[in-house]
């Protein structure tokens, strides 16, 4: 490993070669959210017409992003903390901000993870447990609450997170839970222990092997019967859709939170890159790598789907059938799936009172197609309940539960790396304690805070989180960033920067990105994100068995302590930004003297140690 | 001597018929479903089968009741139709004009279901009585659920895997003490002390002096 001093004396890690970083990059970006988010915008905003304002988005707002913050952590090789603090000490309080918003995502983004981590260990059991319904105590019949709703809904509301009625009941601590929750901050910390150099060697299959799983699941998948319904479903573009201003809205908001930018995790990844790396080429392959592959998923995902839907109709189909095969004692199997069309006309016009008698049930198709999930519901009722229906269940299952935690866990080292490289940069620990005690501390302390999702109400909490944290602070802190590197850097820094850095000059198109059309669409998406939440208090879906229209989730708005807590956790993450700020004005101001540059001048690159490879390279 | 002994058929028969009937109070309506459960090998339905169908009845009855000698004369079928559905009742060897208690039948059923179902290669769900669901099958929890196994096996190989590397760090931090890095560090701190401040070749980028304008290349 080699080692490159500054004279501050310290040592950065190095990735051992160029696919490492570039795995770790992918990782972070792609996450669970490719999985489970984006198929869900596709199908609801008219198919193949989202790609439209996705890839709009794209290209206008996520690579011009992507390529700021891998070329300024790159150039200035420093974490957020000290990018920021070099640029001027005024904006400090970027790096601050964005450990604040890592720390944040990471407790529940874990969570999430204990909870594939418990499907997953209910996978090697046969038959698998959400595919029937539990006896009720007396043993006369099925569980009710089961019976009323599905055999996987009760698994997942029931047995997996014993969820409560509402958010204001917190229940007891799950100890399931608490178990699978040390199991994957276990995972974590294994991963991390040596800093880069063991993630880097865990990227190698955690980035890859999704990849490999949603190959075998499309492959398994165009051969069930349904799936290219599902795909054709998903495909077909309704072009009215593009008038809605709400699809352009999610599209950009998809693309921002999708590329994992403003965490300070890829402005660490690259400050441990070599300085003369292209690195434009590699902000261009990870967002197209990371739109590319939620578009791959999303033709699995739906495959699937698809499959389901087919499979759902014919027991609807079936359903009907049997009740007229008993009702008109008809030989068993003269009505089947194919002429039960023909049949049912029939006896409608021969005896049209009984058939009504009956209640059949109308069964369309489409509306098995419609439905449609996306987040936990996707993963842990939808899919989980078309695994059961797919021959060899336990197989899919373990497969597609051990992708979706490959997924997390590259996306979680990327937080981690968001809240340990500040922890570094800060100096907040003495330094002679370990990395691995300060890793282990952190991860500890995540685990005891994330007790709170383990709790009753836990995945309330998760949505919460989900839905605050994520967003408003991300969208201030990539606004801030881009006014930091090229208003109060200068655009002709910046460039000389990436002269330096890759040999050429940046094109037209990113100049006129950075100066002019990202911020504003940034701003842009903010404004309207802020409005859009702002317009109606806020609501959840609470699973409430003594709801009078169960199965059907009830909409209960957030109560006003929540409320409260809402708005501290878009608040408090960006607060350090003015504090920092004003902090430093006021320091400077008290401070006599103005030769003081904004720049550090303790860190002077110009004294660093020649590596072997620039000696041989000279030679 | 005929005379009498039609008279006497046609009479046990109208009896017979009289017992049985549709939404009779002591009497059970049967469904199969033959095609459903045996696909292509399914047999067809006839009165031979319903033969067996009426004497496995009365074995089942004689399971039940011991003591009484329940033929097959004593099952009485009617109301056949193509569905293959048909009521029964059962009526007493003693006293064929006694029907036995519902009760009594349905006890019978439960106990011998699995016979039953054997005798005609079909399941609960084919071959039905309406009225007597099936006894739901205990469900099968063994003394450590599964998935604490699964957890047991990740978590002990995260938990040596952890405590193997923090092992493996201490270790190589001692060596690094006992001092074969120490000459490696001395021998780069003189060369960092000899190294040009990279004007030659490619140069590093001096950040103090980021206004002016780059040194010129040699």
């Amino acid at each position: 490993m080699d080692i490159v001093k500054d004279s501050g004396a310290e040592e950065r890690p190095k990735w051992d070669n160029k696919v490492q970083y570039l795995l770790t990059c992918i990782g972070f970006a792609v996450g669970i959210g490719n999985v489970w988010r984006f198929p869900y915008l596709c199908q609801i905003y008219g198919g193949g017409a989202f790609l439209i304002p996705y890839l709009i988005a794209l290209v206008f707002e996520g690579l011009p992003l992507l390529y700021l913050e891998l070329a300024i952590g790159q150039r200035l090789r420093k974490g957020s903390i000290g990018v920021w603090n070099s640029i001027s000490p005024l904006l400090g309080g970027l790096g601050v901000a964005s450990m604040v918003v890592s720390f944040l995502v990471s407790i529940f983004y874990n969570t999430i993870l204990a909870w594939v981590l418990w499907y997953l260990f209910h996978s090697f059991q046969n038959p698998l447990p959400w595919s029937h319904c539990p006896l009720n105590d007396n043993r006369t019949g099925y569980n009710e609450e089961c019976e009323k709703s599905t055999p996987s809904n009760y698994f997942w509301y029931r047995e997996t997170l014993n969820i409560t009625s509402d958010i204001e009941t917190s229940g007891s601590v799950q100890w399931w839970m608490v178990v699978c929750l040390a199991t994957a901050w276990g995972l974590v910390y294994i991963c991390f222990i040596k800093g880069i150099q063991s993630m880097g060697k865990a990227v190698y299959v955690t980035a890859t092997f999704p990849y490999l799983v949603l190959t075998i699941f499309l492959i398994r998948a165009l051969t069930l019967p349904g799936a290219s319904d599902g795909l054709l479903y998903l495909f077909t573009p309704d072009w009215e859709v593009l008038k809605n201003p709400q699809v352009w809205l999610d599209a950009a908001t998809q693309i921002f939170f999708s590329l994992s930018v403003a965490f300070g995790g890829l402005i660490a990844f690259s400050s441990y890159n070599e300085e003369k790396n292209n690195c434009e080429r590699d902000a261009v392959l990870v967002g197209i790598i990371n739109s590319a592959t939620s578009l791959y998923a999303s033709i699995s995902i739906f495959a699937i789907l698809g499959f389901k839907a087919t499979t759902s109709f014919n027991n609807c189909l079936q359903a009907n059938i049997i009740a007229l095969t008993n009702h008109f004692e008809l030989p068993d199997q003269n009505i089947t799936v194919e002429n039960y069309g023909q049949w049912f006309e029939y006896l409608n016009q021969t005896s049209p009172g009984e058939v009504a008698s009956l209640h059949l049930r109308h069964c369309d198709l489409n509306t098995f197609l419609d439905q449609s999930a996306s987040g936990t519901g996707l993963a842990f009722i939808v899919f989980a309940e078309a695994v059961i229906a797919m021959p060899g269940s336990q197989v899919w299952a373990i497969l597609f539960f051990v992708m979706l935690l490959s997924l997390g866990l590259s996306s979680m080292f990327g937080n981690i790396e968001g809240v340990l490289n500040p922890i570094h940069d800060l100096n907040l620990v003495p330094k002679w304690v370990p990395n691995q005690l300060v890793t282990g501390i952190v991860c500890l302390v995540s685990f005891l805070v994330a007790l709170i999702f383990t709790l009753g109400s836990g995945n309330y909490w998760v949505e919460v989180f989900n839905g605050y944290v994520g967003s408003v602070p991300l969208l201030i802190i990539a606004f801030f960033e881009f006014v930091g590197v090229i208003y109060v850097r200068g655009m002709k820094t910046f460039s000389e920067d990436i002269v330096f850095m890759t040999g050429k000059e940046p094109s037209i198109f990113w100049k006129a990105c950075w100066m002019v059309i990202s911020p504003l669409m940034l701003m842009a998406v903010l404004i309207a994100y802020v409005i859009i939440q702002a317009q109606q208090h806020p609501n959840y879906f609470a699973w409430n068995p003594l709801y009078e229209l169960f199965p059907q989730t009830e909409v209960k708005p957030y109560p006003d302590w929540v409320f409260a807590i809402i708005l501290l956790l878009c608040v408090v993450p960006v607060l350090s930004i003015p504090l920092v700020f004003v902090y430093k004005l006021i320091q400077r101001r008290l401070r006599s003297s103005s030769a003081r540059t904004e720049l550090n001048p303790y860190c002077n690159d110009g004294f660093e140690v020649e590596t072997r490879e620039q000696k041989k390279r000279r030679a | 001597m005929l005379e009498k002994s039609l008279f006497l058929l046609c009479f046990s028969s109208a009896l017979a018929k009289q017992l049985c009937a549709p939404d009779a109070s002591d009497g059970y309506k049967v469904r199969l479903s033959i095609r459903t459960a045996l696909g292509d090998q399914a047999y067809a339905w006839n009165e031979d089968e319903l033969f067996l169908f009426r004497a496995t009845l009365a074995f089942a009855m004689r399971n039940r009741i011991s003591g009484q000698q329940f033929e097959v004369s004593n099952i009485i079928v009617c109301d056949e139709t193509p569905r293959v559905s048909f009521w029964f009742v059962v009526t007493s060897p003693s006293n064929t004009s006694h029907l036995v208690d519902k009760e009594e039948v349905e006890e019978a059923i439960r106990k011998s279901r699995n016979r039953i179902n054997s005798a005609f290669l079909l399941t609960d769900k084919t071959l039905e009585f309406l009225g007597i669901p099936p006894t739901l099958a205990a469900p099968v929890s063994p003394d450590t659920p599964p998935w604490l196994i699964v957890f047991g096996v990740v978590m002990g190989a995260v938990g040596a895997g952890i405590v193997v590397m923090l092992a493996f760090s201490v270790v190589q931090k001692k060596r690094k003490k006992d001092g074969k890095v120490v000459d490696e560090a001395v021998e780069e701190e003189t060369r960092a002390k000899t190294t040009d401040n990279g004007a030659a070749g490619d140069g590093v980028y001096n950040m103090s002096f980021s206004d002016d304008e780059r040194f010129t290349e040699m």
